[in-house]
This record gives C-alpha cells, sequence and structure tokens, in this order.
C-alpha cells in the first residue's frame, strides 16, 4: 500500500507535492491553485483548500487568519450546461 | 524578503506573461532587471485567459507576430527546461454568411502569404475536425482551419519563464506595488514601490488593464480601457476534439483542454468598460444556451466554474508596443485587447532586441502610442471573447 497522503482529491496532490511547491516559493493558497490545480476539481476545493491552507500555516509560520482563501467562484454546485441554457423558470 | 534592489538596468511593471518573458530575456542579456508585481505571478489576465494561441488574424502585423510566436512556443520548453503544456490541435473558425466568407477568404490569402497552413472549410469537413459540432445549429456555411494553432499553459509557461528570469539573475518581487514612476528632463529616473526606491533609466510597463494608470504616473495618457470577460469550464468528459472552436459573430470560443474540461468564453452584450470582477449570471445563459446550439452534445456536462479577467482594450484591437517619444526609457507592453498571451513570445523578444541593441523594426514602429494621433487606424477585426 502506498503511503502517500492525498490533500485535493479531485486533482490528485499530495501533502508531499504541495510542501514541494510551497519551499519553491508558492506560498499563497492561490499561487497553489495556479501551479498544482488545487481545488480546481469538481468540489472546488471544499475539503482541500481548509487542509492546504493548514500547511500552508505550518511552513510559512502564519496563522490562518493570515491566509485568505481564494474567492468561490458560481456556480459554487455543478450545474449542467443544458440546465443553464434553459429559460424555465 | 531581502531588502529591495536600489540600482537596475530595467524595471518591469506587471507579472504576467509578458513581464516574465521579458525579464528571463532581458537577464540573459546580461540587463540587471527588478519586476515588481502587485499581487502573485499570472494574477490577472493571463492567469485568466483561454490558453488559446492562434495565427488566423486579419491584420499583417498580427498574424506576423503570431506566427513567429507559434515557433517560439514549439522550441520554448526545451529552452526554458521546464514544460509548458503545448498542444497544436488546430483553430476552427466559423464562417456564418457570405460577408463573413469575404472576410475570410480576404485573411487565409493574407496568412498564407505568411506561409501559414491555413484553408477553407467546407461544412462536411467541419464536422470532420470537430465531430460534436452541429453545422446547422451553429449556422456555419463554412469555416477556416489552422492546424498548427493551438493551446499552451499559461501558468506553466510564466512560471517557467520566472524560473528561468531568476536563474539568469532578475529579481522578481511578487506582493510589490508601484506607487510613482520619477522622471528628470523627460528621461526616467526611477520607480517608487511600496517596499523602496529603485533607480533605474528603463521601465516596461507591462501592467495589463491597469497599465493606464501605470502611465499615468509620468503624464503619458493611454487610449486602453478594461473590459470585464467571463469564461467558464466544465468537469473532465472524455477527450472528444483537439481544435478551439470560435466565431467572431456569436463572439464564442471553447476547446477542450489536455485533462477533459471543455472551457469557452462569450461576451455578454452591451457590456460595458470598467473595473468589474463579479461574474453575471447572463453570461452563464448566454454561453450554454450558444455551446450547445453549437454542440448539443454538451447539454448534460456540468459546468463547475466561471471566472473574470479583463481585456485591455485598446482603440484597433492592437497592442501598444515600444518606447513613448516624449519620456525616454518609458516602454509600452500593453493593450493586448485579449491576446496578450497568445502574442507574448515575439512581442517581447523584439522589445528585448530593441532595450539591449537598440534596435527598432517595423512591427514595432507601427504599433507605437503614435499612430493613434491623427492618422486613420486599421483595426483588427477578428476577436473573440
Amino acid at each position: 500500500m502506498s503511503d502517500k497522503v492525498f490533500i485535493c482529491r479531485c486533482e490528485d496532490l499530495t501533502l508531499e507535492e504541495i510542501e514541494q511547491a510551497i519551499d519553491e516559493g508558492y506560498t499563497t493558497l492561490e499561487e497553489l491553485k495556479c501551479k498544482l490545480r488545487l481545488g480546481m476539481g469538481p468540489c472546488q476545493g471544499r475539503s482541500c483548500l481548509s487542509l492546504a491552507r493548514r500547511i500552508l500555516c505550518q511552513k510559512t509560520d502564519k496563522t490562518t487568519g493570515e491566509i485568505s482563501l481564494p474567492p468561490s467562484r458560481p456556480p459554487v454546485v455543478p450545474v449542467s450546461l443544458g440546465t443553464l441554457a434553459s429559460d424555465e423558470k | 524578503m531581502n531588502k529591495i534592489e536600489s540600482k537596475v538596468d530595467v524595471v518591469i511593471i506587471g507579472g504576467g506573461v509578458n513581464g516574465c518573458s521579458l525579464a528571463y530575456q532581458l537577464a540573459k542579456k546580461d540587463k540587471k532587471v527588478v519586476l515588481c508585481e502587485k499581487s502573485y505571478l499570472c494574477s490577472g489576465a493571463t492567469g485568466r485567459c483561454g490558453a488559446g494561441i492562434r495565427q488566423q488574424w486579419s491584420t499583417r502585423e498580427n498574424a506576423e507576430l503570431a506566427i513567429k510566436s507559434i515557433k517560439i512556443f514549439e522550441h520554448l520548453a526545451k529552452e526554458l527546461g521546464q514544460e509548458i503544456g503545448l498542444r497544436q490541435g488546430g483553430y476552427l473558425i466559423a464562417v456564418h454568411d457570405e460577408k463573413d466568407m469575404k472576410q475570410a477568404e480576404h485573411n487565409v490569402e493574407m496568412q498564407k502569404e505568411l506561409g501559414l497552413d491555413v484553408s477553407i472549410l467546407t461544412p462536411d469537413e467541419i464536422v470532420d475536425v470537430v465531430p460534436i459540432l452541429d453545422v446547422k445549429g451553429m449556422r456555419a456555411i463554412g469555416a477556416t482551419f489552422c492546424p498548427t494553432d493551438g493551446h499552451v499553459d499559461p501558468f506553466k509557461t510564466t512560471h517557467a519563464y520566472a524560473k528561468a528570469a531568476e536563474e539568469n539573475g532578475a529579481k522578481l518581487y511578487k506582493f510589490t506595488n508601484v506607487t510613482n514612476i520619477k522622471t528628470k528632463s523627460k528621461r526616467i529616473e526611477s520607480v517608487i514601490t511600496d517596499k523602496g526606491e529603485i533607480k533605474t533609466n528603463t521601465v516596461i510597463n507591462a501592467a495589463g488593464a491597469w497599465s493606464k494608470q501605470i502611465a499615468e504616473m509620468v503624464d503619458v495618457k493611454l487610449p486602453n480601457k478594461p473590459f470585464r470577460k467571463e469564461i467558464l469550464v466544465t468537469e473532465r468528459v472524455k477527450p472528444m476534439f483537439k481544435a478551439m472552436v470560435i466565431s467572431f459573430k456569436d463572439g464564442i470560443y471553447f476547446s477542450q483542454q489536455e485533462e477533459g474540461q471543455i472551457l469557452g468564453g462569450i461576451p455578454i452584450p452591451n457590456e460595458k468598460s470598467g473595473y468589474l470582477t463579479v461574474p453575471t449570471f447572463d453570461f452563464l445563459n448566454h454561453m450554454s444556451k450558444t455551446l450547445t446550439r453549437y454542440a448539443p452534445s454538451l447539454k448534460h456536462v456540468n459546468v463547475i466554474r466561471q471566472w473574470t479577467g479583463y481585456y485591455d482594450v485598446t482603440p484597433d484591437a492592437r497592442p501598444i508596443l515600444g518606447e513613448i517619444d516624449k519620456i525616454k526609457g518609458f516602454i509600452q507592453c500593453n493593450g493586448f485587447s485579449g491576446h496578450g498571451f497568445m502574442l507574448s513570445p515575439m512581442v517581447t523578444k523584439l522589445l528585448t532586441d530593441f532595450i539591449v541593441d537598440g534596435k527598432t523594426s517595423d512591427i514595432l514602429e507601427s504599433l507605437n502610442l503614435k499612430r493613434f494621433k491623427g492618422k486613420k487606424i486599421e483595426k483588427e477585426v477578428s476577436v473573440v471573447g
């Protein structure tokens, strides 16, 4: 069994990859998102962003309050193109 | 962070793809370079763009810049020693009526003169290239297609440039705000930032939608206007097509990414200029309607995210490049009007040649700010999004 710890399950990102990116200087959640696609999958970061924030806090000696979460983007939950295209009220 | 450099050859304002590419190229030519980015790298238009690279333009300058840029993109991963996510699946441009077809024929003729592999497709051939398209639904009578157009990953590319720039000695300061630029007898003297003053004789304004404010610091008026542009991405689905599909008439563009997501955008009618960041439902509705008209089978695919970014739009939809007549050492690299990413390799090469060797070129001359003075301008009409 692999001892990999997965942080972002949508994008298959491990703790090791996240720590390595932070070491390379990607020290905000926005930057980790750009670098690794963290939180860009179907769940839109619901579980991984808080975890990644804690990892960032530990590695950069900051408190959670000092690390802002990336903005939540609509449509919040996945919605089909067919539904969005519909004019039914 | 260490103290900011106090004296350098060049200060670049803006950490998008153009700024980072300039930092790399100038540093490689032994210039002492500092780049100031007010947020993180790729935080502006670069990191929000549709990632397409296209050579099919209506103006000769844009076509030439794009063709040469793609040649550079083709070898860039090797040069920078890092992956940039290049995929050449082509661009298919829908042609909707006779008037469209005339413009398409005119464009293709000019593009072929420049050596581009581009052709006009029949409706049947459209479906051969992108099987999910409904030619009737998209109301197309044909299309133009260039197989060497495609995609490059904007994050990977910008990060690769940034890393290579640092390896060559450039200093990249993120979260660093430029607050003023000092001049003396019509020459650049220094750049003031919230981390300190940097003496320099050359400043490159590569601040995208905020370039206008940077220029105002030295009393230069740019005609650029910011326009909010919206874009959406779906969940991953199986690979179905490789080309980017666009229409100048409908303004839509969409493609399937390497990982399987469908990504695309469209302008919402009557969008006014301004610094607007809120994503709209009007966009979601208009985009979904148009996209499912073009490709009805996508109606069951889920949208997972929409976001906004700015086009830094000039009156002729072409970039503003090169030195400003009235202030020596103040160099523009902005006004890309929605295609800054794809033109960046060549644009930054031309500007580097100018800064390092004083070498100018026809393209730099024709895209200088002074073109807006009095003369009749030729507008780029092949714009989407």
